[in-house]
This record gives C-alpha cells, structure tokens and sequence, in this order.
C-alpha cells in the first residue's frame, strides 16, 4: 500500500464540475489523501459463456479508449496496475446476462479500479454490475462498443451506509452500434457517477436510465455528459430520483454537447425528481449546448416535484392507506426504469429495498 | 340496511381571495337499496357534495354532519370511509403511472376484504368483472387511468364498483362521455353491483338517458349549493323539458 502525493490539480469545489460534491466525504478519492489498496474486487459471477472472456490484464496491455479531465480518473490510471477486462468476442449473442459482481471491500483503504468492457462487432450482451457492501472506490470503466454492437449494462449501487463510490462509466459507441444504461444508486454514504457517452461514428444510439433513492444524510450525483460529435447519433436520458429524510441530497446534471459537425443529431432528457419530505435537497440541471441547426430534435425536460394529492386521494378512496398509497406511487413512479433491467428478481429486490427505504423513512 | 345520512352540510373552498362556500346546507339520506338522482346545473356543487363525502383533503367542512350507520363519517380517513362501505365513482377519475390495474386492484380488494383474496379464485373474479363491462383483458397490464379514454375510465371505475362491493356509492356524472353501448353497458353494471349487494345509489347526472337504465326512486334538484328541489322519476322529465331556470334565480 501507497499513499499517492498530491501531484494533480486537486479539485477546491469551485469548480463547475464539483461544485455540489461534499468533497471532505470523498475519503481522499480525489486528492491523494486516501490510502491505496492493491485490491481487484471486480469478478465474474455467472456461469463462463463461449464467446466471453473476463481477464486482470496489465495496465500497459490496455491503454485507455478515452481522455478524461476528470481528478480521479487521472489518479487512476496513474495508479492502477491492472485492468478487468470482459470481452465479448465479434458476433457472440449472449442470451444470459454477464454477472460482476464486486467483492467486499474496505473502508480503510481505497481501491482504484480500471475496468474496459469491450463488445466486438455485431456482439450483443446484457452486462450487470453488482455492487454491495463496504468499499471506497475510484472507478474508470470504459466500454467500448464496435460496430453494430449491442450491449445493456446494469449497474447497481446497493452499498453499505458508510460506503464511498467515486465512478466514471464513459461509452465510445461507434457505427450502427446501441448502448443502453441503466444505473440504480440506492446504497453509499456518498457516490457520484460520471456516466457519459461519445458516439464515434454516425447510426450510434444510447439509452441513458437511472433510478436513485436518497434517504438521510446520502448524497448521491449522477453527471451525464453525452458528446455528440458525429452526425445522426440518437440519445436518451431519463433519470428519476426520489429523496425522503433529513440531509438527503442528490444532484443530477445533464450536459449534452451537439457539435458543429453533428448534423441529424436526435437527442432529449429527462430528470424527475420526488421530494417526499422535508430537508432534502434535490439539484437538477440540464443542459444542452448545439453547435448546428441542422438536427433532428433536441429538447430537456426536469422536475422536481412531491407526491400528487390526487393520486394518493384516488387510491385510499378504494381503501388502500395512506402508507400503502405513497409506497404504491413511489414504486409506480420508479417501474418504468426498474423494469427495463428485465430480471424479475433484481426487480423485486430493488423494489423490496425502496419500500424498506421509504418505511425508513416515515415519508 | 345501511343509511347514509347528511345533515345541514356546508362546505367551502381556498381560493385566493380567502374561503368561498360551495355547500350551503345540504340534507340527504341513502338507504340501502334506493337510487336517488342528483341533478343541477353546471357549477351548483354536485362533485363537491360527492368530493365531501368521499373526504378529499381540498374541501372544508364548515358546518353539518354525515354519518354512516350514526357514525361520523367526517371524522374518518379517505381510507377508513372506503373500508365502512363508501365508494365515489369519480367525474374526471385520476391517472396513477406506473401502477398497474391488476395491482390497484388487488390492493384495494385486500385493504377492503381485510385479507389478500387467494390468487385462483381473484384473477377469475377480475377478468369476470372486465367482460362484464366489455373491458379488453389487456386493461389489467396498463397503468390505472393512464391512457384511458373518457368511456374507457368510467367503466374502469365501474368495475371497481362490482369487484369492491360497497354499502353506499356515489356515481358522479358515470354516463357522461359513453356512447349509447356503452351506456346501458354500464348501466348493467351498476344495476347488477346494486342487486347483488343491495347497494345505495347516488346518481348525479345531467341526462335523463341513464335513468331510463337505472331507474331513481328519488330525484333531487341542486342549485346554487343546496337542494332545491325533491320528488320522484317524474321530476326528472319535468327538467329535461324546462331546464333550471325556474331554480337558478329563484
Ligand atoms: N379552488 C376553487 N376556487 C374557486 N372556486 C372553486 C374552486 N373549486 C371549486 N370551485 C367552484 O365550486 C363550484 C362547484 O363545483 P362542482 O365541481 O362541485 O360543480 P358541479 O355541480 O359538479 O358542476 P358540473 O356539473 O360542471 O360537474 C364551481 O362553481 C367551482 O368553480
Ligand atoms: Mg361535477
């Protein structure tokens, strides 16, 4: 174990980009202050599949896809000594979904974790990440679709209440290619995610889905970044969040960049946000920047708003009590992304720990 | 034999220039198995009595009393006036998204029944429910109301009026916006659940068309807050031909 120097420009929180990040409970993920482990607690936790392969290569065999001006990322790759690598070979369709699942980890220690999940052409996959227990963790995971590839990637943060997760989830998808996300954040004390997408080629199209659910004193970011750099790429965003308890903050920001050169671009977002009590804060911030007229359609959308009296007042005229009411909207409003994951017992467990976040509660 | 009594009942508004009374002083008793119909012009407070009833938190209860069976009904809970046997079929019923039929259904049938129904003999009881009112069986899949056509909410709210099984329901405008099928389809419906479980009506309406299906033992004219007016099927032709003028400014 190491402790890193503060050799990159460590971030003061005047930053654009940290600005609403609490930094003093990043555990040191961003600037050198946290003790480095040598732990790989990233593994494969479904039965092996022809076509698939997932390996700790060395990180000079695996030189990143993407830049990124990201504090932490730089640290991980300075740091980083291997990198996890799922490969899904050209033309493997693979009926099963691809489990990882993360080891538990630590909190004394940090680990700074590089993953490239790379899905060759005309593969197709559904790829889910599951993330329980303790950890501290710094994140670059990149994905990396070729042409006419098709992946869905899950990933979910269930942590442990004390947990830190520090994350970027960059997506180059090139020709003809889909990426569809969807990210569930429900456990940390603190995570922020990066999930961002840069279409290298035209006929790209992602699906950008999340659901998070912060109760007391969680703090829970999601930065989208989608780069549009080519012409006729299609992205969507939707993200729906919902906040009860005391000091419980969530901040969503969605930047989407049409450069000039993305001609046909086709492009909307959309962040909900549900304040069930008192004392949470939610912070929605879309944001698009277009450097050409000649699109297909942009647009953004975001709200931050409580639980609809006529809603609750329509269902307890037919009996159902109150608690059940908000229990049956709040489930209501977070199953049209839960059940795009598509396997029923994640669904149920997500939605078993909402409701037991929402008892929790008292919202 | 239940009775379902109201008595002198004001009710009022937040508006933003302060509170405005919409009920003022109504009197009204349901009995088991008795239809009464309510008419009145537009804006005369009909929903609101249905709304005040049910216990919608917008309304105010300035004066009165409703009971049920001598219980204070005003004192109870949305829920709690559900479960002692109330039901409002609603004029513009709301959507939920991302809560399905079968699962608002199921919920409320096990929040009334104080157990969950056994799953063999529920989903017959459901789908039975559908095909009564000519409902497609893919309905039950849809999020409740979202979507829904006009027609399509109301025999919705119908079927939750059979599946349910009331004491007392209160059918706000449930003819408005069916064509002609659809019509005595519901009213079928209605006049079933009424049978079946010896239920008391409450019809407000501004047609004379229902009541050619469901036949009123009691017709009450509402006017400006209050009725006005009572008497048997009679007085319903008497308003279809003359409209409510003689009421309104009288
Ligand atoms: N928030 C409000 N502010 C002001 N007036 C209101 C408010 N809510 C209701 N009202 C008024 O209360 C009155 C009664 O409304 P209600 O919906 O009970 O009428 P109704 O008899 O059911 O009419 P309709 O036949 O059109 O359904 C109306 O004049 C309406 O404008
Ligand atoms: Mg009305």
């Amino acid at each position: 174990m190491t402790t890193l120097a503060t050799n990159y420009l460590t971030p003061t929180g005047r930053e654009e980009a940290w600005r609403f990040t609490p930094l003093k409970r990043l555990g040191g993920l961003h600037d050198g202050s946290a003790i480095v482990s040598d732990r790989h607690s990233l593994t494969l936790n479904s039965n092996p599949v022809n076509g698939v392969s997932f390996a700790l290569l060395t990180a000079a065999e695996v030189n990143p896809i993407s830049e990124s001006d990201d504090v932490i990322v730089a640290r991980i790759r300075d740091l980083a000594k291997e990198v996890s690598v799922l490969t899904i070979s050209a033309n493997t369709e693979v009926a099963e979904p691809i489990l990882l699942k993360r080891a538990p980890g630590s909190l004394d220690s940090a680990e700074f974790s590089r993953v490239l999940i790379r899905v060759e052409n005309h593969a197709r996959a559904t790829v889910i990440i599951e993330n329980t227990g303790d950890t501290h963790l710094a994140e670059d995971l990149e994905i990396s679709l070729a042409p006419g590839a098709n992946l869905t990637l899950v990933s979910l943060q269930e942590w442990e209440s004390k947990s830190i997760h520090a994350g970027r989830q960059h997506a180059v998808i090139d020709r003809d290619a889909t990426f569809k996300s969807i990210v569930v954040t429900i456990g940390g004390s603190l995570v922020r995610l990066l999930p961002t997408v840069e279409f290298a080629a035209p006929g790209a199209s992602c699906d950008l889905l999340g659901v998070y659910f912060a109760t007391s004193g969680q703090f829970f970011e999601h930065r989208m970044f989608v780069d549009h750099k080519v012409p006729n790429a299609k992205s969507r965003v939707n993200y729906k969040g919902a906040l009860a308890g005391d000091q419980a903050h969530t901040v969503w920001i969605g930047d989407v960049f049409i450069r000039a050169a993305a001609e046909g671009t086709d492009t909307y977002e959309l962040n909900r946000n549900l304040l069930l009590s008192d004392g949470a804060r939610a912070d929605s911030v879309p944001n698009l920047e277009i450097e050409t007229g000649e699109i297909v359609g942009a647009g953004h959308a975001s709200t931050i708003g409580r639980f609809d009296d006529e809603q609750l007042f329509y269902l307890m005229s037919r009996g159902i009590t109150l608690a059940d009411a908000r229990r049956l909207v709040v489930r209501g409003f977070f199953n049209e992304i839960v059940s795009e994951i598509g396997v029923d017992e994640i669904q149920n467990r997500l939605m078993d720990r909402i409701d037991a976040e929402l008892a929790k509660a008292g919202a | 034999m239940s009775t379902l009594e109201i008595r002198g009942l004001k009710v009022s508004v937040d508006t933003e220039n302060g509170a405005v009374e919409i009920l003022k002083g109504v009197d009204l008793t349901i009995k088991s198995g008795e239809t009464h119909a309510i008419m009145g012009p537009n804006g005369s407070g009909k929903s609101t009595l249905a709304y005040s009833i049910a216990g919608h938190p917008k309304y105010n209860i300035t004066g009165g009393t409703v009971t049920l069976d001598g219980v204070d009904v005003l004192e109870m809970t949305v829920d709690e006036r559900a479960k002692a046997g109330l039901f409002l079929a609603m004029q513009y019923p709301v959507e939920v998204p991302g809560v399905s039929v079968s699962n608002f259904l199921r919920t409320a049938a096990t929040a009334l029944r104080g157990e969950a129904p056994k799953l063999r003999t529920w989903v017959g009881e459901v789908k039975a429910a559908m095909e009564a009112l000519s409902m497609d069986p893919s309905f039950a899949q849809r999020n409740v109301n979202e979507g829904f056509s006009g027609g399509e909410k109301k025999r919705h709210e119908i079927m939750q009026l059979e599946l349910l099984k009331p004491k007392i329901a209160i059918l706000d405008e449930t003819d408005s916006g069916l064509d002609v099928d659809a019509l005595r389809i519901v009213s079928e419906g209605v006049n079933r659940a009424k049978e079946g479980n010896n239920i008391g009506v409450v019809l407000i309406t501004h047609y004379t068309r229902i009541l050619r299906y469901i036949k009123p033992d009691f017709v009450h004219v509402f006017a400006n807050g209050k009725i006005v007016e009572e008497g048997g099927p009679e007085l319903a032709d008497k308003l279809e031909a003359n409209g409510y003028a003689e009421y309104v400014t009288a």
